[in-house]
């Protein structure tokens, strides 16, 4: 059996007497008879060696595809060697939250940062610490926009499924009104947006590139928000972002997005981090762990969790929200990754995406029954229809590649720099020989 | 040191991508960033050495002692990490067909199987991302339960006065109002207090037991009956589960959902402030109520995150788990608990116990006798820590107690660190009264000195200006 516990049973006897009490179970003397040492139904304990086996054969019953032409809000995209590393470093990985500031200057700078880069990357003027993913950044960006008067959130349908779920669960534990904004031709319906911007809209959230991968008429939208006096939150994609106009060239009020693209493994899921940003303006209403400059008693620059005022362990339920532990080893690899990256291979990787994802719909669409559903601008993701997806896919997944996700009216395709030109050729020779069976 | 920005060169960078294959296609007209971001531009050595040197500026549990009060601070298992940095989980998308996923699946089956057992519940969710994500996720429970009876007058949500912030802050967030409960003089749950506040505009109660102040309340089934009699629900905050678990299950007292903290009591490390795990368990009739993921899962129940959570923190609070087992798991718990109380016998030679009596996993020292008479306050103790290489106590919580310093050894410490840790307590008793205003100016040896923080709060600065 396998056990980090230092003390030898004869200390453990010593200490006890120390403490003045003859067992474990005086203790426990607080503990209701009833309920103290129940028969749980656990396995006997494991060596190290044996559990490497289990854990690994249970990583084996997995399929990790080579080629994945998946996204759909999680990006296989490459990671440098470098960006896995340093992560796992024992200090960052077992610190805890930085509150002792005179030996956490570590963490405290590489958030400091990240917080800078991520304002630089979006164009805001402040960044958080990072929260859980990009679903709960845009559901706390929303509660950051409501008022006394202005309580009603609005969203696009063509932001992630699983971000529009989440803004409505926060809204619905808040007790507040959310709307879905229709779609039309796979972007948010503008006209449709204007009629719902009441004088109750505290704020929109539209997502760009949106989940079909289309980009959206951002500054439009933008200035419609705007005059109707409601805030507006956008989603990004963070690599997307290394080309596309900011946020806050956009006209945006909050940044939001999944980082996970920057430096971090698909994971089935997580983790992952959410990142935030907001102009000058909005810096107190901002969620999260924050990090500042200042300078120590020496006059030295020194950094700390700053603007805690507005957290729960100060204000309680006065808090602008409830969250502690964020995702601060995912902020510290998705600085590292950039800064590994740097402008220029973070535009690569973003251009790189973009003409392999252009490149394989054009192969695609020539293909007999596939068509593009949208005829709107793309970034790295684009929805065609698919005669037979099922048998398409299954025939992708034997030759090793994660075709794209059906979805309803099509399949959402996606492509990265990872990719290459082959494997793309590969997988359209593969689609083309299993729609010629029905041919 | 420079920061990272003040290291970067114009033109300075790394290959890691090939040239591109395939045709280059631009932006539309009006939709590209007017300049690129100014990322920082340096060679691989320069990140290398940068990062090297802010590691060298972090405390880990790797380090030394971090009797962190509240936040069980155990040593990280490596085999913990290989394991979740297989390629096998690593490289899943959340989105791969079932087929591929199995090995993903039977983690996250296996994980809730051991977790509800731990705790007497039916069913778990491993979406919430962190332990104040299980708290809003747990109370989204409750609120759904009474929601889905039409029992619309439950508004107000208890919790005592010595639970950590992110209780009260959830249940505002749930539209909650918070009815503070006041602890008895023993530091428990006052029962009169509790009868008074329950009525039929009970939603549920959040509790953490052992307590903040590391004391199990021996009147837990009569608080859950309370509750439950009023109409209520109990919820239990799983941060400090790490003192019964194997021994007492939050089923058992009567709670009907949980969320633990992987992250603490499952040795998941803390990463600097997350990625930590914040699972949620629930009795069977509150089963219906938990997340799920519209793309993964379909349907339209709620969701509090995208995907299925933090999926490899999962994978390594079950390594921990195989490898504890049955036997080990109560004896972790049973050695932290021993840990806490063979530490305040020792502090108690000369420092005052806020609760006098047996301790859980962790104890609360109530130092205003010290302040009155030195000066120095629990700060000042926390700061002169530092410089005798131990990570300080939790200070100034929970709130009830006055300059608190809280403290939790954790099980994986040998009695040697925790002999080393007292000799030093009992050292700074002395230095305290020789030379206070030394312990005022400390830390004196770390990286810094004190900073000023109210200056950061007053003129922010938290961003590089470009």
């Amino acid at each position: 059996m396998g056990s980090y516990i230092p003390s030898t049973p004869a200390e453990r006897r010593e200490m006890l007497s120390a403490v003045g009490v003859s067992s474990f179970q005086e203790l426990y003397r607080d503990v209701p008879e009833e309920m103290y040492r129940p028969d749980l139904d656990l396995p006997e304990g494991k060596s190290e060696l044996e559990v490497a086996r289990i854990l690994t054969a249970l990583a084996g019953k997995n399929r990790a595809f080579p080629t994945v032409l998946r996204g759909a809000g999680a990006y296989d995209h490459y990671i440098p060697s470098i960006v896995k590393y340093i992560p796992a470093k024992e200090e960052f990985l077992t610190a805890y939250t930085p509150y002792q500031a005179e030996m956490s200057q570590g963490i405290l700078q590489s958030i400091f940062e990240y917080q800078t880069m991520i304002c630089r990357l979006t164009g805001m003027d402040v960044s958080n610490a990072s929260v859980y993913d990009g679903a709960t950044a845009a559901a706390e960006a929303a509660a950051m926009c409501r008022d006394r008067k202005r309580r009603v959130t609005l969203i696009s349908a063509a932001a992630h499924p699983d971000t529009i779920q989440t803004v409505k669960t926060y809204c619905y534990a808040a007790g507040e009104a959310v709307e879905v904004i229709p779609e039309k031709d796979g972007k948010t319906d503008l006209a449709a947006l204007e009629a719902m911007l009441t004088p109750e809209v505290a704020s929109v959230y539209i997502q760009q590139p949106n989940f079909y991968g289309q980009l959206e008429d951002v500054e439009k939208i933008g200035e419609a928000v705007h005059q109707a006096g409601a805030m507006y939150i956008l989603g990004c994609n963070p690599i997307a972002l290394a080309i596309l106009q900011t946020p806050r060239e956009a006209g945006a009020d909050i940044a939001v997005g999944e980082g996970q693209p920057l430096g971090m493994p698909l994971s089935y899921g997580g983790p992952y981090l959410g990142f935030m940003a907001t102009t000058a303006k909005y810096m107190r209403k901002l969620p999260g762990r924050i990090v500042g400059q200042t300078v120590d008693a020496a006059g030295a620059r020194a950094y700390v969790l700053s603007l805690q005022a507005r957290e729960q362990h100060i204000r309680r339920e006065k808090a602008s929200s409830n969250i502690c532990s964020n995702e601060a080893l995912c902020a510290l690899t998705a600085g590292l990754y950039m800064a590994a990256m740097g402008p220029a291979g973070m535009e690569k990787a973003a251009k790189q995406s973009m003409a392999k994802a252009h490149y394989l719909a054009e192969k695609l669409r020539a293909l007999p029954g596939v068509e593009l559903v949208y005829s709107g601008p793309f970034f790295h993701e684009f929805v065609t229809t698919l005669p037979h997806t099922a048998e398409v896919l299954s025939a992708l997944e034997e030759a090793g590649i994660l075709g794209g996700l059906p979805i309803a009216g099509g399949v959402l395709w996606c492509a990265t720099e990872k990719v290459p030109k082959a494997e793309l050729d590969r997988a359209v020779e593969i689609v083309k020989e299993v729609l010629g069976r029905w041919s | 040191m420079e920061l990272i920005f003040e290291k970067s060169v114009p033109g300075r960078g790394t290959e890691y991508l090939p040239a591109c294959d395939v045709p280059e296609v631009s932006l539309p007209e009006g939709l590209s960033r007017k300049a690129p971001p100014k990322l920082p531009e340096l060679s691989e050595t320069d990140v290398s050495r940068h990062y090297t040197q802010l590691c060298q500026r972090v405390y880990g549990v790797n380090c030394g002692f971090y009797p962190l009060g509240s936040c069980t601070m155990k040593y990280n298992p490596r085999i913990d990490e290989e394991m979740a940095a297989l390629p096998g989980f690593t490289g899943i998308h959340p989105l791969a067909p079932e087929g591929a996923t199995q090995g993903c699946r039977e983690v996250l089956a296996t994980a809730r199987r051991l977790l509800c057992e731990i705790t007497g519940m039916a069913d778990m969710t491993f979406q919430p991302a962190a332990g104040a994500h299980g708290e809003f996720t747990g109370v989204l429970l409750i609120k759904q339960y009474h929601d889905a009876r039409g029992d619309r007058k439950r508004c107000k949500i208890l919790v005592p006065d010595s639970a950590h912030g992110t209780n009260p802050a959830t249940a505002a967030m749930c539209g909650y109002q918070i009815v503070n409960i006041p602890s008895g003089p023993d530091g428990c749950v006052d029962l009169e207090a509790l009868k008074a506040a329950l009525g039929e505009d009970t939603a549920g109660l959040m509790l953490t037991n052992p307590n903040t102040l590391g004391l199990f309340d021996r009147n837990i089934l009569e608080i859950t009956r309370l509750v439950h009699g009023a109409g209520g629900l109990c919820y239990y905050d799983g941060a400090n589960l790490n003192a019964v678990m194997g021994l007492a299950r939050p089923g058992d007292m009567g709670f009907d959902c949980v969320h633990l903290n992987l992250h603490k009591t499952f040795a998941t490390p803390h990463g600097g402030g997350g990625p930590g795990g914040g699972a949620v368990g629930c009795k069977e009739f509150l089963k219906a109520y938990l997340p799920k993921s519209r793309l993964m899962d379909g349907g339209d129940g709620i969701q509090v995150r995208s995907f299925a959570g933090n999926f490899l923190v999962v994978v390594k609070a079950l390594a921990y788990l195989l490898t504890l087992g049955k036997e080990g798991v109560p004896q972790a718990a049973e050695n932290a608990v021993l840990n806490a109380n063979y530490l305040l016998a020792r502090l108690k030679e000369r420092y005052t116990p806020a609760y006098d009596g047996l301790c859980m996993h962790e104890f609360v020292l109530d130092l205003s006798q010290l302040k009155k008479e030195t000066g120095v306050s629990a700060l000042d103790l926390a700061k002169t820590l530092i410089d005798y290489g131990m990570h300080p106590p939790t200070t100034y919580f929970p709130l009830i107690v006055h300059e608190a310093l809280m403290l939790e050894p954790t099980e994986t410490e040998s009695k040697q660190t925790l002999d080393q840790a007292a000799e030093v307590f009992l050292n700074l008793w002395d230095l305290a009264h020789e030379d206070p205003g030394y312990m005022h100016e400390a830390p004196h040896h770390a990286q810094i000195r004190r900073p000023d923080e109210v200056r950061a709060a007053r003129t922010p600065i938290l961003c590089q200006p470009e």
